[in-house]
């Protein structure tokens, strides 16, 4: 029997589609991905189960905690059969949840200690993923 | 390729002047006795430390493309002169350097909308070459005539992280079984050992915002390599780098038996096996000191 999604769930795949540029559709579920991420034993959700749900539209999806873990490593990218870019579709995610002020981090609670301390490019890099 | 006198464009990036300090003295003084002679580019600004992946977000492109740019205004001799190569060091400048340099090459929409915002006809012509790729352009036997003290007792881990390999398209070597730096540090005489980790994520800029998860990553790749028999690490990524020495702090509280190990810039123990001054290895900020190990082998 065929799914039917509705139009919500459509319009929510189609958005992810446009702002990844990557079309998820043709992903079989080998699960290579999810074996390769190393973040996948921290993850609520494994990357390939992320896949899937943007394949039947779940815009639930984006309250998931795995997104803000990717560090756009790309060993996902690197060994997928179907050269699916993985973390274009994390950052799609994320940018879903950035683009209306739902930040994961707050540099106020960073110490001044570690501010002085941290490398700029740790810095510079977690504000671009993590925070507008 | 033998090389009497060579010019490179050099873009350092913030941590080769800040947290890398030891990486910028020691490539300057080993690309030196090669005969590299490295220029910083003029008025270098961010390189944007990662790549914009979002299809509508084209103003981030903006920062590591203005680099690009600049250097083709300012020194038109030196660009040629260097067969339009900018050499970086730290993988992130080298990823969203190259990468950005590519998009604005093969995608035109983009290339308008960015040339037209910055006000600009050209677009930039660089290549971006990291400097391990001008390493093995010059031939490790040519690196190896260099060596005045083999590094004889160094047993290596060569770790190369993420950004220097990922995606294919842009990595300098195979992303699963990478060897550039096996290959420079056998022809500097050290001993090599393999992991699975080496090509694994440190935990990147998670070290900002969540260490523990960071110090979970690079405690994976510290103690691998310490069961495989190293006693030392090499990287090429200064945020890799600053991980893999500093989180060792948290993982000693953590993990009571786990034993320190030192990390290096690969760049160090060239200039080690030159033999070069000792200012010019840039061994002195890290949290693990390497100079107790360097003793120990009469290094």
């Amino acid at each position: 029997m065929a799914i039917e999604l509705t139009s919500d769930a459509k319009h929510f795949r189609d958005k992810i589609a446009i702002l990844s540029g990557e079309d998820v559709s043709i992903c079989y579920q080998c699960g290579e991905c999810s074996a390769s991420c190393p973040y996948a034993s921290e993850m609520d959700l494994l990357p390939s189960t992320v896949i899937r749900l943007i394949q039947l539209g779940q815009k639930e999806l984006i309250n998931s905690q795995c997104i803000w873990l990717c560090s756009t490593c790309l060993s996902c990218f690197a060994r997928c059969p179907q050269s699916i870019d993985i973390a274009k579709v994390m950052e799609a995610l994320r940018q879903l949840n950035l683009r209306k002020q739902k930040y994961n981090m707050d540099l106020g609670k960073i110490s001044s200690e570690d501010l002085n301390r941290l490398p700029q490019v740790a810095l510079i890099a977690s504000l671009r993923k993590l925070s507008g | 390729m033998m090389v009497s006198k060579m010019k490179l464009f050099m873009f350092p990036g913030c941590a080769l002047k800040t947290t890398a300090l030891g990486f910028e003295a020691s490539a300057l003084s080993s690309a030196s006795c090669l005969g590299i002679e490295l220029i910083e580019l003029p008025n270098w600004n961010c390189c944007g430390t990662v790549h914009s992946l979002s299809t509508d977000d084209v103003m981030h492109h903006l920062a590591p493309l203005r680099n690009l740019l600049k250097a083709q205004e300012v020194d038109h001799d030196t660009f040629f002169e260097s067969n339009g190569k900018l050499v970086t060091f730290c993988s992130l400048c080298f990823n969203t350097l190259k990468r950005s340099s590519i998009l604005i090459r093969e995608n035109t929409d983009k290339r308008n909308i960015i040339t037209s915002f910055i006000e600009k006809e050209e677009y930039p012509q660089f290549e971006v070459s990291n400097f391990l790729e001008i390493l093995r352009e010059i031939g490790y036997d040519t690196i190896k005539n260099k060596v005045k003290k083999p590094l004889k007792g160094l047993t290596i881990l060569p770790y190369y992280g993420c950004m220097l390999l990922r995606p294919k398209e842009i990595g300098i070597d195979d992303p699963e079984n990478p060897q550039v730096l096996e290959d420079l540090l056998t022809a500097l005489g050290a001993d090599i050992v393999d992991s699975p980790y080496k090509t694994k994520c440190c935990g990147s800029y998670h070290t900002v915002a969540n260490k523990r998860l960071a110090m979970n990553l690079s405690y994976k790749i510290l103690n691998n390599s310490e069961n495989n028999g190293a006693n030392a690490i090499v990287t090429s990524c200064p945020l890799c780098a600053f991980n893999l020495d500093n989180l060792q702090k948290e993982i000693t509280q953590v993990h009571p038996s786990f034993r320190k190990i030192p990390i290096f810039y690969y760049t160090q123990l060239m200039a080690l096996s030159f033999d070069l001054e000792d200012e010019s290895l840039g061994l002195s900020s890290n949290y693990v000191d390497q100079k107790p190990l360097l003793n120990k082998l009469g290094l």
